[in-house]
């Protein structure tokens, strides 16, 4: 297929969405990403029954919580796509980019930087 | 258990806006079952409170500590050489453990992170309920093991009241009756013969509308 995305993503493998929980989200955002995308199984074909509807609610929260300290919970997506579907992959990989570039960079990574 | 809700964020950050040095202090024990202030959320409120400072151009620093109970001297001890050199802590125990520091730690303010709520019990994830009003004269061996102070709106005795319909409380449709609950169980045990017992006036001076109480055992006193 040789599909290209975004370069700056970074790939993280769990063995299931329902692993990340809100605080590697937090985490990820405070040492300086400028975003975090979850992608998961298509809801209904979790292999663990719910760990995508866990990481869709994990992700919600997270999303509040960078809200109300004003980050932005924007910044925190999911996406649920078949394993087979990489096409889908580039597409989601390119939205969430596309997202990211309109907010602008992490605040708090500009704060660290003029800190240091 | 005693069952606590988190605090909001901006409630905490009020607390905590003007200080440098910050612990956010958790417990292993019944707020870590409730998902209110365990060792997974301090981590999550630490998270969000730093990002949140360094937002807001401050440098504070946060540390996380969590202890197996804040209801004992001997795990409140572990914090000793510590707590002194913080301008806050945000505990996330419940009211019995933020009380308990604070009686401990004269030298820094302790603030509360959860709203406890009451004792209760996890019916699934994510769902708890009351069972206990810690009313300190248990009738659960007369009442079919169905408590009628805690799980009645009125605290009834000798129940239902005109307001149970269908099995359920008048106050919300979500409610069971507790004397309806208690009367099927009495029936399923084949003890209804105890629902006919009128149940005379409670003593009540063990409750807290007594003041604020006290257990003395001397037997285990050293």
């Amino acid at each position: 297929m040789r599909l290209s995305y975004p370069t700056s993503i970074k790939i993280i493998r769990v063995p299931c969405t329902g692993k990340v929980d809100i605080i590697h989200i937090l985490r990820a955002f405070e040492k300086g990403a400028d975003g975090v995308c979850v992608i998961g199984c298509m809801e209904g074909e979790c292999h663990y029954k719910s760990g995508n509807f866990r990481a869709r609610k994990h992700v919600e929260q997270a999303q509040k919580i960078l809200d109300t300290i004003g980050i932005g919970g924007g910044r925190a997506q999911m996406y649920n796509l078949s394993a087979a579907d990489g096409p889908l992959f580039a597409e989601h990989a390119q939205d969430i980019y596309d997202k990211i570039m309109a907010l602008g960079p992490n605040p708090i990574k500009l704060k660290k930087h003029k800190a240091a | 258990m005693i069952v606590a809700e988190k605090k909001p964020v901006e409630e905490i950050i009020e607390f905590i806006k003007e200080d440098k040095k910050i612990l956010i202090l958790g417990c292993n024990e019944c707020v870590t079952v409730c998902e209110a202030g365990g060792k997974k959320e301090v981590g999550i409120l630490a998270s969000t409170l730093r990002m949140y400072f360094l937002n807001q151009g401050k440098e504070v620093k946060i540390d996380e500590i969590t202890l197996e109970r804040q209801c004992d001297h001997e795990y409140l001890e572990e914090i000793r050489d510590v707590a002194d050199t913080y301008d806050a802590i945000v505990s996330l125990a419940c009211g019995v453990g933020v009380q308990f520091m604070a009686e401990k730690y004269h030298s820094v303010p302790i603030y509360p992170g959860v709203n406890t709520c009451f004792l209760g019990a996890t019916e699934e994830r994510g769902l708890w309920t009351e069972r206990c009003q810690a009313c300190g004269n248990c009738m659960l061996g007369i009442t079919g093991g169905i408590c009628p102070v805690s799980r009645c709106a009125k605290r009834l005795l000798n129940g239902p009241c005109g307001g149970s319909s269908k099995g359920k409380c008048e106050i919300s449709k979500d409610i069971d009756c507790a004397w309806q609950l208690i009367i099927d169980r009495l029936k399923a045990l084949g003890r209804l013969e105890d629902y006919e017992k009128v149940c005379s006036i409670k003593d009540w001076s063990t409750d807290r509308a007594g003041g604020p109480r006290k257990v003395v055992r001397e037997d285990v006193q050293i």
